[in-house]
This record gives structure tokens, sequence and C-alpha cells, in this order.
């Protein structure tokens, strides 16, 4: 199984987007995905905060999700219905539980140069985002091994549900 | 092939004899570690994933301390949730109401944690028993819930640092002082993936309390584990705690780092870091002049009893400035104990200081504490991002235990030479 091809509008952050500013642990006690969703990012400036939608794709700095170890933040990202994060970098934890939950995540250092507000698209078979308006790719190395199955499964649970084995 | 110290306790639990950092192992953990806030969410996962036994339920630690007492009735339907959890898998190590405290200070003290062992926790500051020579990282609630059903987790082996502390400690400086330095150094991402291994150089000798404080904050500087080699003060801290043979684990002499740094602590005051990154450390002298509405005592970064005694030297016949709020959160029950026989408790109190149950409480603006737009606060806590506290337009600044106590009689940020001119007695140091 490959991964499908992924479009949407970008929407720019900075550097170390923290884990209290993606959920903010007052809504932890829920595990309830709407819930999560509809608190997701809040912590963002208010004009950032309105652009923040279902079928956009982050696109932000170092660091992104440093902090806690709350797997709600990228649960809640993806119940809002982002697409991927694209990051310079992200921080471990947040990583691991995205990859885990199947949420799409793309490092590569040229994060800082997708133009925010542009349609882009997310080809991960071929390790290549495209932004169609201007023709300018930007590449990347697939998620190698292991990491690279789960991702493609949808997730640590939806891998090992599919036969998948931790061996 | 010489190896690190993460290296090997990743190898035997890995059943392998070698490894290589970015190869990604499958291993057992000794402990399973999750929370009233991660450990809901994995319990839904582990029904999702067809679970129905817990394959080792004597590795799997549930501490209710993030906001409990039950904060609110989303928290008391959460804590009931793992309550019901933990009775219906009969598991042993179940912590709640006067037997809960801070995850990080409470397994260490019940012995929960030793050397060696590999520790996955649904925390990221479970990186603190790194302390014991643990290899011990923070993960997600479904890494927690695969590793019930599975007993094994996935993890990608990492480079290590190689941090060496040398010189001798200034009076009223400790771990939090040393942690906040390096994370400024390193910066927030400096140690991303990596393992921080630290050692302390020939007449450097650092208390328990001061190396759970730094491998605590290890994953501020991004870092997977922050581990220091099990010497003679680990073992005396082990006497008592344990009956079980645990194994001590310490680098090859020509083992491989990314980056190895000396740090000589005679160089180090006590720091302050600003808001609102724990990057942001500068010496007390040097921060700005701020009015303070709220001083935090407590966390798994600083709630030992040590950090207590120190507080309780400095704020000895004083009280809080007039409108600021002294929070004080001794980390487990037993350090609340020893604080009352010690006298700290009577001292806090006539501070004019809350003395609130061991608990997260406003670390995290959960509850306990937190603050009101445009206030500010000097905590003793591992972080200080907007909002982390209370509302997104106040701010937090993190300092140890001695720069709290002295803040909070000024009302601003202050150096403890400031209010007590001695050194501090021995035992606080």
């Amino acid at each position: 199984m490959k991964m499908k091809k992924l479009s949407g509008p970008s929407v720019r952050v900075g550097d170390h987007i923290d884990t209290d500013t993606i959920i903010p642990a007052r809504y932890l006690s829920s595990t309830d995905s709407k819930l999560l969703a509809a608190h997701c990012l809040e912590l963002l400036d208010a004009k950032t905060r309105d652009r923040i939608h279902a079928g956009i794709v982050l696109v932000a700095g170092s660091n992104f999700g440093c902090g806690s170890s709350r797997e709600h933040a990228p649960l809640a990202l993806k119940a809002r219905g982002i697409l991927a994060v694209v990051a310079k970098s992200f921080a471990r934890i947040f990583f691991r539980n995205g990859i885990n939950l199947g949420l799409p995540l793309i490092e590569i250092p040229a994060a800082i140069e997708i133009p925010d507000g542009e349609e882009i698209e997310l080809d991960f078979a071929a390790g290549k985002i495209e932004i169609p308006a201007t023709k300018k790719v930007f590449t990347f190395p697939p998620l190698p091994g292991f990491v690279g199955e789960l991702l493609e499964a949808g997730g640590l649970l939806a891998y090992l549900k599919a036969g998948g084995k931790l061996e | 092939m010489p190896l690190t110290i993460a290296e090997k306790i990743l190898a035997s639990h890995a059943g392998k004899k070698e490894l290589r950092p970015g190869e990604i192992v499958i291993a057992e953990p000794d402990v399973l570690l999750a929370n009233d806030v991660t450990a809901p969410l994995a319990i839904k996962i582990f029904s999702e994933l067809g679970g129905k036994k817990i394959l080792h339920p004597e590795r799997v630690v549930l501490v209710l301390d993030h906001f409990t007492p039950n904060r609110d009735l989303a928290a008391a339907e959460a804590c009931a949730e793992v309550r019901r959890f933990a009775r219906e898998h009969h598991l042993p190590h179940f912590f709640e109401s006067g037997e809960t405290g801070i995850e990080h200070a409470l397994l260490p003290e019940q012995g929960l944690v030793l050397p060696g062992q590999l520790v996955i926790g649904a925390d990221s500051h479970t990186c603190t028993y790194g302390a014991l020579g643990a290899f011990a990282s923070g993960v997600g609630s479904t890494d927690f819930a695969v590793a019930l059903k599975t007993g094994q987790v996935w993890l990608k082996v990492p480079e290590s640092i190689h941090v060496i502390f040398s010189g001798s400690l200034h009076p009223w400086v400790g771990g939090k002082d040393l942690i906040l330095h390096l994370i400024s150094r390193l910066g927030v991402e400096g140690a991303n993936y990596q393992v921080l291994e630290f050692s302390l150089a020939e007449g450097l000798s650092l208390r328990m309390s001061d190396r759970f404080t730094i491998s605590n904050m290890a994953v501020e500087a991004g870092a997977k584990a922050g581990i220091f080699t099990p010497d003679r003060i680990t073992e005396e801290y082990l006497v008592g705690k344990t009956e079980k043979n645990y194994t001590i684990y310490s680098s090859d002499r020509n083992a491989a780092y990314r980056e190895t740094l000396k740090i000589d602590v005679t160089a180090i005051g006590p720091q302050v870091a600003l808001p609102s990154s724990p990057a942001n450390a500068v010496p007390v002298e040097a921060a700005p002049e701020v009015k303070l509405d709220q001083v935090v005592i407590g966390s798994c970064t600083n709630g030992w009893i040590e950090d207590l005694r120190t507080a309780a030297q400095i704020l000895a016949g004083h009280r809080a400035a007039p409108g600021l709020r002294l929070i004080i959160l001794p980390a487990t029950p037993a350090i609340y104990r020893q604080a009352l026989r010690e006298g700290l408790i009577e001292t806090f109190l006539s501070a004019r200081a809350v003395i609130a149950p061991p608990s997260c409480g406003p670390c995290l603006g959960g509850h306990l504490g937190v603050i009101a737009a445009g206030e500010q606060a000097l905590a003793t806590t591992n972080r200080n991002f907007p909002g982390r506290m209370g509302h997104p337009d106040s701010r937090v600044y993190l300092s140890g235990p001695a720069v709290a106590a002295a803040s909070a009689i000024t009302g601003k940020i202050t150096h403890p030479r400031e209010i007590v001119s001695a050194p501090p007695a021995p035992e606080a140091k």
C-alpha cells in the first residue's frame, strides 16, 4: 500500500510550536476527538487561528510539537482534519506519536521556504512537495524502514490490526 | 564495539549484543508508566487493539497525579476510568488519593525504577529516572497501550552527547541552575533525538535530588533520555527501597559520542529562565525587574525534600510579599510527612504559603494555582511556554527553589544572598 498524494492550502506557523499551543492542558481530561479538534491550536494568534480548517497543510519551523508527551496533540490535529504537518524539524515525542497515529509528517529543512496560503501537493511515494502555481519542487527522503511502514499502514494500531508484528 | 551506557541498556533489552545509532529496535521495557492524562487515551487504544490481558501487569505503574484531587467532572471521569482499569487488571502499582504523588518523584521513592532498566512512560518527564542510571524515555499513549498488550516498544537508537560537569557548586546553586544553564547553551532542540549522558569530574558530587532535577529537564533540550552513571550516591539512595537485583552499566572508555561538552559549574550562579522558553536562562542578576503575582515551589523537577529544605532556610522568619501568592507542593506524601517532621511546613505556613497536595497542579495550568491574564509567576517547574500556567497572556519564569523562595519574599526576582547572608547549611548543599 502506498500513501496517497495529498494537497491543500498551506498555513505557516513559527518555530517551537509546543504541545500546550496545539492543545492546552486544560482539555486533557478528555479523549473526545471532537472536543480536542474544537480547541486545536487555539493559543495561536487570532489571524492564524482563523485559518486552521480541515484540509489545510500545516507548515512549521523548527521543533514542532515540543513539550509534553500528550498524544492528544497529534490526535487533535488529525481530528481537526489537518492533512499533514511539514516542518523544518519535529520534537521527538510528537514525531513518534504522529507516526503512531498515522498523521503524515514531513521533516524537511526547506519547510521555511514554502509560501503561506499557497496550494501545495505532497507526494510521499516520490518524496516530493510541489507548489503547482510556481512549479517549485522540494524533495525529501521518504521515512525509512519500519517507521515508513507504520505511516503507510496508517499508524501503529492499524499496522498491528493488519497483522503487522513488532519483531 | 565500544558502547555508551544508553546503547548498553537498549541492547540488553532488545536482545542484541551490538547496535548502532539510527537503528530501530524492538525492546522490552521493565516499567510502563502512565497517568490520569495519558492513561485514559491508552485504555481506549488498548481496547481498540482488542487487548484483553496485560502481558506483564507487575511492570505497569498507573499514577493519578495531574488533575488530582479531581479538578472537575471531566478529571473525575478520567480518573474513574483509570481506577476501573487498574482494578479489572489487578494492577499492583496503582496510586491515588493519600498514596499518590507526582509520578517522577513517587516511582524512585517506591523503588519501582532501578539502574539499568528500560522505562517507557506516557509522560515527557519520564526521563527523570535517568538519574538512577536507567534508560527512561517519554512516549505516547499508543506506545503505552501497545506495550501493555505486547510487552514491547519500538525505539530508534539515539546518539549521545556527553556532558561533563566539573568544579564546585556555589552556595545556593543546585541541579536546576546547572540544567537551565545547559539548556540555554544547547537550545531547546539541541539534543533532539539524542541522549544526554551526564558525568561528574573528580571532586564534584551531586545529590540524587540534583540529578533527578537535571535528568528531568533533559527533554527540554529535546533529549530522549538524560542518564547519569550510577555511583556510591545512587547505591546509598537505593538502600531500603528495593530487594530486587539491578545492573549497573557504564559507558566504555572509547564509546562514540556526537559531541562532548565540558561545563565548569564554578562559573554558574543561580539562574532564571525568562518567558517563554526553558532555554532563556540568564544569571539572576541579569533578570529584569518584574512584579511577581505568584511563586510556585514543587513539581517533578523541584518538589524533593532537599528543595523544600532549601526553600525553608530562606523563608524562615519571613513572609511572602504582600499580594504575592506562594504555593508549595511537596512532590509525594512521604516528602510531605518528612517536611512536617522537620518543621518545614510550619515555616512555610508562617511565610503565608499555601501548602497544596502532592500533584502536578499549576505546572501545566491544571489547577491549584492557575494564573490570570497579565499575571507573572516564578516557578520551580520545567516549562514556561506561552499559556503554560494559565491564561495565554500570562508569563512564567523558571528557577530553582532558592531563587523562588527569595523572590517570594521580595515579590521580584531575587538572588538568595540578598535574603540570607550566611551560606546555606550543609544539608542544603
